[in-house]
């Protein structure tokens, strides 16, 4: 491999994992709120990419389109919280689970009867997908604008989490709900931001996926919903930092393993989770994971 | 301030507690008494509705039976937890700011207040609550409710688990806290609770077999007997 691929790889790494990074910390906090996996959340992506196409359609400019997709995540996001986890709040976790991915089944269905299964073309803006070069580097402008958008974004959601009242009730609650509720703290209400943030970053990277293969359908968010999930528990679910890690941890393997083994190109998927099982043989709390009651977020 | 009436909580087919009337007046400290298991805990769980109970109960001149517990601290009536329940993945200062959630904009000034009250706090600002001793998590547990700017406090077990010179403290403290607020607390350490009380109740298997002046029920034989060491 020569230096220019390798760059090259490396960039692409970052851009894919930037995407598993976004919805990987979607998951991670809403683990660490409700100790649920949502596996609704990979089609809340899904959401999010659609409506940005269906913005796109109507001839609306990008960046609005895209701020059409995210809002409409969130509101599905929290819709899905108040419809079907609020009433099970304190029921067993894994009536909780069951729902998750009855809501998945549901919005993958839906879309599906509603818009097609066939995949539709996303036509993302000429300044992000033209191909420049540097030292015989080509690459779109997207793959670097990706990853420089994602960890400004990862820097905010830290922010929020360690620097606002919000945010610390949101690592508070990691702790124990009934306590934050002897807080006088609308325990519902703080649920409620965490899902909005969650979707909100889903819908994102559901963006950013749309651009780089570039078409969705409404099955996109399964295997981009379980690699993030993946993510998420190889950085250590709870983590925020860990999610991040974790996603760009698997965008990297992932790409030079097609890079360096075209023919083993196939079987890309299954390293990713094979890495994952090979971290927790080692770190069954994931890399940044610790102690389950403690240090989260 | 609080009156309760005819509470009663269920666990299933278990009753932990059956028809408990009580009041806490202005400027009173009163003290609940009973066995392990009595039914404590449940009584101040249910009057701020963390557990499911049937009854009435009036704080503030209110009715709060039926409030949402966050609704009900935001009243002023605070609960100090048993355990203490101190957000172990959280600061000393990020526990007093959850404290302060509905005050926030007198973070700095509550916050002055709780460290002159508990000058121990104030070098471990920055220490994970899961990591202090267990009088000075007690201490934050207290700060932490104080940061509310609660009109009347309730404390389940302060002193639980405590060297008998921090308990010292602790009541120390909570005979200071009088003059600012009405409280009932919870005590396994009774002899200790009563001298400070101006009311108690005795509770037994669910149900309130005794109540008087403090005073009175230092000297009654059967309290002494059971209670306070014979
Ligand atoms: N969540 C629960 N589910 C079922 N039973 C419970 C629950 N909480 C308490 N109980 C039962 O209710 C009764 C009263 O418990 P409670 O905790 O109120 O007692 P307590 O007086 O506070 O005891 P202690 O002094 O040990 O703290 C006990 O028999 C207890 O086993
Ligand atoms: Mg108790």
């Amino acid at each position: 491999m020569t230096l220019q691929i390798f760059l090259q790889q490396l960039v692409n790494g970052a851009s894919l994992g930037s995407m598993y990074a976004l919805i990987a910390i979607g998951y991670t906090m809403v683990y660490g709120v409700l100790r649920l996996i949502n596996f609704a959340h990979g089609d809340i992506m899904m959401v999010g990419a659609f409506l940005t196409y269906f913005a796109l359609e109507a001839s609306m400019p990008f960046e609005l389109s895209v701020l059409v997709g995210i809002a409409g995540a969130i509101i599905i996001g929290i819709l899905t919280d108040k419809i079907a986890y609020k009433p099970l709040r304190s029921a067993p976790k894994i009536s909780l689970l069951i729902t998750a991915i009855g809501i998945s089944f549901f919005l993958e269905n839906l879309f599906t009867v509603l818009f097609g299964s066939t995949p539709k073309p996303f036509h993302a803006p000429e300044y992000l997908t033209k191909i420049f070069q540097i030292h015989g580097i080509y690459l779109p402008i997207s793959v670097i604008i990706i990853p420089i958008v994602t960890v400004a974004i990862l820097a905010g959601v830290l922010w929020i989490l360690f620097k606002t009242k919000q945010g610390i009730a949101i690592r508070a609650l990691a702790f124990d709900i009934e306590t934050v509720k002897l807080m006088g703290v609308n325990a519902d209400k703080i649920i409620m931001i965490v899902f909005a943030m969650g979707s909100a970053l889903a819908a994102l990277g559901g963006v950013f996926y749309a651009i780089s293969y570039p078409s969705i359908d409404p099955l996109m968010g399964i295997i981009v919903g379980l690699k993030a999930f993946a993510a998420a528990v190889l950085g250590g679910i709870g983590s925020v930092t860990g999610a991040v890690l974790g996603g760009f941890i698997l965008g990297f393997t992932e790409i030079f393993v097609v890079a360096m083994f075209p023919d083993l190109g196939g079987y890309k998927d299954a390293f990713a989770f094979f890495f994952l099982i090979l971290v927790l043989l080692f770190k069954p709390t994931g890399l940044m994971g610790q102690d389950l009651e403690r240090g989260r977020f | 301030m609080l009156k309760v009436n005819k509470l009663n909580v269920k666990y299933g087919v278990i009753s932990a507690v059956r028809d408990i009337s009580l009041e806490v007046k202005k400027g009173d400290i009163v003290t609940l008494i009973g066995a392990n298991g009595a039914g404590k805990t449940s009584t101040l769980n249910a009057i701020v509705n963390v557990v499911k109970k049937s009854g009435y109960v009036e704080f503030d001149g209110v009715d709060i039976s039926k409030k949402a517990t966050h609704e009900i601290i935001q009243k002023g009536l605070s609960l100090v937890p048993e355990g203490r329940k101190i957000f172990i993945n959280l600061t000393v200062d990020e526990n007093l700011k959850m404290g302060a959630f509905n005050n926030i904009e007198n973070f700095e000034k509550l916050r002055t207040h709780v460290y002159d009250k508990f000058p121990r706090l104030k070098q471990k600002i920055n220490q994970m609550g899961g990591t202090l001793s267990g009088g000075e998590q007690q201490m934050l547990a207290i700060g932490r409710a104080l940061m509310g700017n609660p009109k009347m406090l309730m404390l389940d077990e302060p002193s639980l688990g405590l060297a008998p010179k921090i308990i010292g403290e602790v009541f120390e403290i909570i005979t200071e806290l009088k003059k600012d607020m009405p409280i009932l607390l919870i005590e396994q350490n009774a002899f200790a609770a009563l001298k400070i009380s101006d009311y108690g109740y005795v509770l037994e298997n669910g149900s309130i077999t005794l109540e008087d002046k403090a005073q009175n029920l230092l000297g009654n034989d059967e309290v002494r007997a059971k209670y306070l060491g014979g």
